[in-house]
């Protein structure tokens, strides 16, 4: 599966429907930790090649509702759909386990705020990059190596740290190794928690460029949680801000940043230091 | 001997263990959970293949240890001397007269038969533990069929070395459903894991049972470009002169000097007996 089939099929399926079928219909979820909420009625459609960016601090929701969203929390109440490649709109907690896992190994990527959990810190950059591959059934050690190549060169690692550990790599290195790993059976939904969370602002800014580039060029549709607003402003269309569990403002990401209506998003917006 | 019940364990057990048996028959490469006993031996020494072994032998059964393939060794000789205290069964160190064979790290070189049963003493069972170290984890992908990370594995040997280094416990596909480890036997030995006699594989520490039933298919996981090579040292036997079996590396003195033997050490003595009858007929031949 390369990346131009993908984005092939996506372009004409796109002008197929002259009203574009979302990608993921979020209705209602809730997730509830006892009597305290974690999310609720949550509610929102992406389209396919959208990037949206969840924004809020920290403790209000919005990691709990993105793993209820990439089905690693199951949520007490609500519905995900996937626009699935066979089946169209399907609910992905009632789907069959081995169904949600494959999507979670094609269709969907998850990228960890911390490298660590998302990489195999004892397997080459290499095998980290063609694990994926392995999984849907890539058995030619030659096809697989040259598209772990490929991929390092997309996110800027050189060549010859295919055979290193992640472990003998910076911190900026494995996340862009991460990507690169979730990357490479060119999913059309990528979930980011943090994507730049501890990394200093030079590498952050080179790895937000990157994704960037990444996601405009293969019409990646996204999903990014985040606390800093520098990172939605650079890659998110579209905003949700959340406290106490709850969406509190909704919009485009310049209108909601630059005219700022709910109290608690002039406080988010006004709390950012300038240089 | 009377102080025992026969083959050590009570028949509550050994009912047990044959239930655990026959379901590792019906699901070819499936672990079967069981409740392994304390044996009068350490973990490590072969408790799992001595339950099953106990749970297989019947006082009619002629029995065979081997140890890396040899008769003589330590663990051989205790466990062949356990199960004649406390079954009384026959012993032999022949493979074609034994019926029932445990062993640890080897397949014997003669070819077995379908009245035969081999029993393997396995250490860890589980082929993804140390790629995947949560049991729930491997349990699922087990389930579901996910055995890509089995390939990384591989991936991660050709990447270091240039070729799969994997020499031994290498992983194994059974009839195209169950990834399997065939216990550490040497790579050599896996294309004979399709054969006529029945293999059962205990491991008693981590309590799990798994077999192959007779002509079950078996194949060596690899890559389309690197494909499955089973190998030995490139010599002959130094006693038998077999270049067919699989060979141990002895030192034999300071200097360094080392030769190269059959590890079936019933399968090379067979050789040699068979090689001197036939030096002394010949010279029998030629002083008559």
């Amino acid at each position: 599966m390369t990346l131009q089939n993908s984005s092939e099929e996506f372009f004409t399926e796109f002008s197929k429907n002259s009203a574009p079928r979302p990608l993921l219909r979020v209705t209602n979820i809730e997730k509830r930790y006892g009597q305290r909420i974690g999310c609720s009625s949550v509610n929102f459609d992406l389209y396919p090649g959208e990037v949206m960016g969840i924004v809020g601090e920290s403790g209000s929701g919005k990691s709990t509702l993105l793993n209820c969203l990439a089905g690693h929390l199951a949520p007490d109440q609500g519905e995900v759909l996937f626009d699935t490649r066979g089946a169209g709109l399907v609910d992905t907690m009632t789907m069959a386990e081995p169904e949600r896992r494959m999507l979670s190994r094609t269709d969907w990527a998850f990228v960890h705020q911390h490298a660590r959990d998302g990489l195999r810190m004892s397997v080459s950059a290499g095998g980290n990059v063609g694990e994926r591959l392995m999984a849907v059934g890539a058995r030619h050690y030659g096809q697989i190596r040259d598209e772990a190549i490929d991929w390092l060169g997309r996110v800027e690692i050189n060549e010859t740290r295919i055979d290193d550990r992640p472990s003998a790599f910076s911190g900026g290195m494995q996340q862009r190794l991460q990507i690169a790993r979730n990357l490479v059976t060119g999913p059309r939904l990528v979930f980011m928690d943090e994507p730049t969370g501890g990394l200093d602002v030079s590498v952050q800014a080179r790895l937000l460029d990157l994704l960037r580039g990444l996601v405009r060029q293969m019409g990646l549709s996204a999903i990014i949680v985040t606390h800093d607003l520098a990172v939605v402003r650079l890659l998110a269309d579209r905003l949700m801000v959340m406290k106490d569990g709850h969406v509190v403002e909704t919009g485009l990401t310049d209108q909601v940043l630059d005219d700022p209506q709910h109290a608690y998003t002039q406080l988010l917006v006004s709390s950012v230091l300038q240089v | 001997m009377t102080d025992y019940n026969f083959a050590y364990l009570d028949e509550q057990t050994k009912r047990m263990i044959r239930r655990a048996i026959l379901k590792g028959l019906a699901i070819p490469g499936y672990q079967v959970p069981f409740a392994s006993r304390e044996m009068p031996m350490p973990y490590g020494w072969g408790t799992g293949g001595v339950q099953v072994s106990a749970a297989t032998l019947t006082p009619e059964d002629v029995f065979k240890v081997i140890d890396q393939g040899a008769d003589d060794t330590t663990n051989a000789v205790s466990i062949r001397k356990f199960f004649q205290a406390t079954a009384g069964v026959d012993t032999t160190e022949e493979t074609e007269e034994a019926t029932v064979i445990q062993t640890r790290h080897r397949i014997p070189e003669a070819p077995l038969n379908e009245d035969q049963i081999l029993v393997y003493q396995v250490p860890i069972p589980e082929p993804l533990r140390f790629l995947e170290p949560r049991e729930t984890e491997t349990r699922k992908m087990h389930s579901l069929e996910e055995y890509g990370l089995m390939h990384v594995k591989l991936y991660e040997d050709i990447a270091r070395h240039g070729a799969i280094a994997t020499a031994y416990a290498y992983p194994v596909k059974v009839e195209g459903r169950y990834v399997m480890d065939p216990s550490p036997i040497p790579k050599f030995d896996n294309p004979k894991m399709t054969m006529p006699a029945i293999q059962l594989f205990g491991a008693g520490r981590e309590q799990r049972i798994y077999a192959l039933p007779p002509y079950t298919k078996v194949v060596s996981l690899d890559f389309e470009d690197y494909p499955f090579e089973a190998s030995k040292a490139d010599h002959s036997c130094e006693l038998c002169g077999a270049d067919d079996s699989y060979l141990d590396e002895v030192i034999v003195d300071d200097q360094g000097g080392r030769i190269f033997v059959c590890s079936d050490t019933a399968y090379c003595a067979a050789r040699q007996a068979a090689q001197s009858d036939a030096a002394a007929a010949q010279y029998e031949e030629i002083s008559a």
